[in-house]
């Protein structure tokens, strides 16, 4: 694990990403005392601007002030997307160390729900549910949790089959400690690390479908400040106000540009045996 | 008539590690007709040497010496030359024939490559070619196995049809890198006995690099045996086994299940970081003070057996 | 292969069997009662009791659920996906009216991603660490990190309302086609590109490589007949794990160029809350998904002759 460690410091392209993911989070953290205006405060009589001295950035079609707005929607969408990641890591896990912990038939039903879910394309069943729940950031989480977890817990239960044979397990159990002391206590901490690797890896992907499906109308509503909302609000504006939807997807792209060179240098340091285990 | 004949060979390329001196300063003669022993234990820089004959190391390999095939410098070949010798006049056969062979070819299409390329024979005839090479290493039903993927062929098989590969063209020198390892001991007879028959045959000559003594033994009319980069003694079969002169070699060969199963002492240096003088001093029993310090020349003592060790000079 | 591919299809009825059951309940995840919602639309005003019970009754809502699934599921055998609430014309039929557009599109992208990709790829691995191997790589990773949303309004902006070369949306001719197609493809080929490098580097690094060139071969027919067809082995996955990914980015890219596929229809009656519609459309797509898959499967026994599936 240290060499690993020690070859990502050493990964040039890895440690960029991280720096920016560094400013992006404090950005996200403070943005009530970063933004210079009220991003919510509309201004019709300075609307359409191009960047000038009063605003860097611009403003919108109703005047408010695009460079406010796209700090607290770096608050917003980042949020969301740690929230989804979350979530998602935590319903995978709980789910995969349940099935590969108790096995049987417990394991038989949860695998098959997993293999139904596996025959969709993933994005397309979270569009349909955020679509039927209604247009919300919260049920679009929600969707993204309801398909999300999965893969992750495809590789807990498979990390939790080969451990559980384990001599300290065994132990635990003739101890006398309950199923839950045992899963939370002894086995978790033990399979948790893959996880936080391929979340880590997996959070370009979440960014890009929950500012995606803003984009369409389902997740964050105006006027909150969202990347993906601010691009669907500008874009009728794209001929004579371009900054508009030049400059949210330009942070979508940072964002996940810095989560990808990330992902990549964890996946380069990653040892053989680390890799076996993402590969399934 | 020296069909091979290495001048100071030497081979280095860096690693994060460090640089590893895989080969340093080997000289080796290999006549017409004969099959030349290469012994030495895992990660003496013997295969090293045996692909830098072929140029088949990465680009960042530093080589220096010579390497003269029938008196042309292999080294200073175009690469375009230089693939004219390979597989024609000195083909290879490496160990470990299910990662050697392409898992997605036919071993047809892999065994009568050579003759396309270097005979100009069109797909049918080399096939055909083939076919005839696959009864030659003694494969049942050839003209039915062409057909098969290597996966599909058992241990003994694969490596056969490497031989077969690799004899193809009847190339003038052969070099096998460890052509019998990872074979149950009942095949590894049986493909030694068959490179016997049809190195003879062919009148082909062959550098055999093995950690195996027996199979040595069995094939080849000298040995050189091998320790850390270089070549530390040298002499016919016979009189290896007989009268071995460095302690390595005694060594080594009293480890043998026949000869008292006695495991060497210490483990063999890497090759990045090479101890100074003798390269065998720290292991040796008989070192001296001066086998630390300064570093053995290869000495004649007679019957055409040399040995790099101070003991004898 | 015969038995094999019967097997799979075999597989395939408990799977769409859940896929049909989690389609159904989709229903259910609504806010409020949906046989409401879905009067509610109709009458274009809130429904009295009765309205809402005489719906039930016709509709056959107030049989116990697992009954009305079977019922839906007997429908959709016998290819009735119902009627939408908002065309007020059969789901199926919308879908297939709407479906030839989409697959155009999705034809157009694919190919032209594997065409860019395959090739890049394989001269990044040949020439790794050169300046059009470090330059590729740039690209590539821009590629699998832009928005398809933001490329697709970025292309518009360029192509269509600075340059004017092409249109900006709307269905018609190969014109039309390009933006979109470009839109969607760039990621999928991104990541093609970037997995043919390192999976042809990774061959090229393999022991029955060095063999074929202790034979004498030259670096071309290296590559060309030893590391290719192994090369392309995970490349294969990956094109068919993209094929869903696919899918989704046209549900994006066909709103954003007014395109007439099916990918629009599905964000139009999300809108419009137009519930049997959502439904059909995820079954169907669940059914080209597996079918899909099923042939990149298959695929895969042409490329690697390990793969026997008995």
């Amino acid at each position: 694990m240290n060499d690993s460690i020690h070859q990502l410091k050493r990964d040039k392209m890895a440690m960029i990403g991280m720096m920016i993911i560094a400013i992006l989070t404090f950005i996200a953290i403070f943005a009530p005392y970063l933004a210079l205006y009220d991003p919510l405060e509309v201004n019709m009589a300075d609307r359409l601007q191009m960047p000038n001295e009063k605003h860097p950035l611009g403003t919108d079609q109703l005047g408010r002030d695009l460079l406010s707005r796209l700090v607290y929607a770096t608050h917003v969408s980042i949020t969301a997307a740690a929230l989804a990641t979350f979530m998602i890591m935590t319903l995978g896990v709980t789910i995969g160390a349940i099935a590969g912990y108790f096995g049987g038939i417990v394991d038989q039903a949860i695998m098959r729900i997993v293999d139904v879910l596996l025959s969709f394309p993933s994005l397309i069943l979270t569009i349909a549910i955020a679509g039927i729940l209604g247009p919300s950031l919260i049920h679009l989480v929600i969707a993204m949790t309801a398909t999300g977890w999965v893969g992750y817990s495809r590789i807990i239960r498979g990390s939790v089959l080969s451990i559980k044979e384990k001599e300290f397990i065994e132990g635990a159990r003739a101890l006398g400690f309950g199923n839950l002391y045992i899963i939370t206590r002894h086995i978790i901490p033990n399979v948790i690390s893959p996880v936080i690797v391929i979340a880590t890896i997996d959070m370009g992907h979440i960014i890009l479908s929950i500012t995606g499906l803003s984009f369409l109308g389902l997740g964050a509503q105006p006027p909150t400040p969202e990347w993906g909302t601010m691009l669907n609000e500008g874009r009728p504006f794209m001929e004579t106000a371009p900054h508009l939807m030049i400059f949210p997807g330009l942070m979508i792209m940072i964002t996940v540009l810095a989560f990808n060179f990330l992902g990549d240098g964890l996946r380069d340091a990653l040892d053989p045996r680390m890799r076996e285990v993402m590969m399934k | 008539m020296t069909v091979l004949s290495i001048r100071g060979l030497k081979v280095y390329f860096s690693t994060e590690d460090g640089i590893v001196k895989a080969v340093n300063g080997v000289d080796l003669d290999i006549g017409e007709n004969e099959t030349l022993g290469l012994i030495g234990e895992t990660g003496c820089g013997k295969t090293v040497l045996g692909l830098s004959i072929l140029r088949l190391l990465s680009e960042n390999t530093v080589v220096e010496g010579e390497i003269l095939y029938r008196g042309m410098d292999l080294l200073k070949l175009s690469e375009e030359e230089m693939r004219k010798i390979r597989g024609k006049e000195i083909a290879m056969i490496f160990q470990n024939a299910l990662t050697s062979m392409n898992p997605v070819l036919t071993v047809g299409t892999q065994v009568s490559e050579p003759f396309e390329l270097h005979h100009g024979l069109r797909r049918r005839d080399a096939l055909m070619k083939a076919i005839e090479m696959l009864k030659l290493v003694r494969i049942s039903s050839p003209s039915e196995r062409v057909k098969e993927y290597p996966h599909e062929f058992s241990g003994g098989m694969r490596q056969r049809a490497m031989i077969a590969m690799g004899l193809a063209c009847e190339p003038s020198l052969i070099i096998a890198d460890e052509p019998t390892t990872g074979l149950d001991v009942t095949i590894q007879a049986q493909v030694v006995e068959l490179m016997k028959e049809l190195t003879m045959r062919s009148r082909t000559s062959m550098l055999l690099i093995t950690h195996d003594l027996g199979v040595a033994a069995e094939l080849c009319d000298n040995i050189a045996v091998m320790y850390p980069g270089e070549i530390v003694e040298y002499a016919n079969t016979v009189e290896i086994f007989k009268n071995p002169k460095h302690p390595y070699t005694q060594g080594f060969l009293d480890s043998l299940p026949g000869r008292g199963l006695k495991p060497m002492e210490g483990m063999s240096p890497s090759l990045i970081n090479l101890p100074e003088g003798c390269k065998f001093h720290p292991r040796c029993p008989f070192a001296l003070e001066r086998c630390k310090r300064e570093h053995p020349r290869m000495v004649e003592i007679g019957n055409n057996h040399q040995v790099r060790c101070f003991l004898y000079d | 292969m015969k038995r094999y591919i019967a097997k799979r299809l075999l597989l395939l009825i408990p799977i769409m069997l859940g896929a049909s059951m989690l389609s159904y309940s989709i229903l259910y995840l609504a806010p409020g009662d949906p046989a409401e919602l879905m009067l509610e639309r109709q009458l274009q005003g809130v429904p009295t009791q009765e309205q809402i019970e005489a719906f039930k009754e016709e509709h056959g809502l107030n049989a116990p659920i697992p009954i009305q699934f079977a019922n839906w599921l007997y429908r959709i055998l016998h290819g009735d996906f119902g009627i939408s609430l908002r065309t007020e014309k059969p789901v199926l039929t919308e879908y297939l009216n709407r479906f030839p557009a989409s697959l155009v599109l999705f034809l157009m992208s694919q190919t032209l991603s594997i065409a860019i990709a395959i090739p890049l790829g394989i001269i990044s691995a040949v020439k790794h660490n050169s300046e059009i191997d470090h330059l590729s790589r740039f690209v590539a990773m821009i590629g699998v990190s832009v928005p398809n949303f933001w490329l697709g309004l970025l292309l518009i902006l360029f192509f269509a309302v600075y340059l004017g070369w092409l249109p900006a949306f709307g269905y018609g001719g190969f014109a039309h086609l390009i933006l979109p197609a470009l839109a969607l493809g760039v990621s999928g080929c991104a990541s093609i590109m970037r997995l043919m490098r390192a999976s042809l580097l990774d061959v090229l690094n393999q022991d029955y490589i060095r063999t074929a060139r202790a034979k004498g071969l030259c670096e071309r027919a290296i590559i060309v007949k030893h590391a290719l067809k192994n090369a392309l082995i995970p490349v294969v996955t990956v094109i068919g794990l993209h094929i869903g990914h696919l899918i989704s980015g046209m549900v994006i890219i066909e709103t954003i160029f007014a395109w007439p596929g099916v990918g629009r229809f599905l964000v139009e009656s999300i809108h419009a809350r137009d519930f049997p519609v959502i439904q059909g459309f995820v079954l169907l797509i669940a059914m080209i998904f597996v079918f899909s898959n099923l042939i990149v499967d298959i695929s895969y026994t042409y490329l690697d002759p390990r793969i026997r599936y008995e």
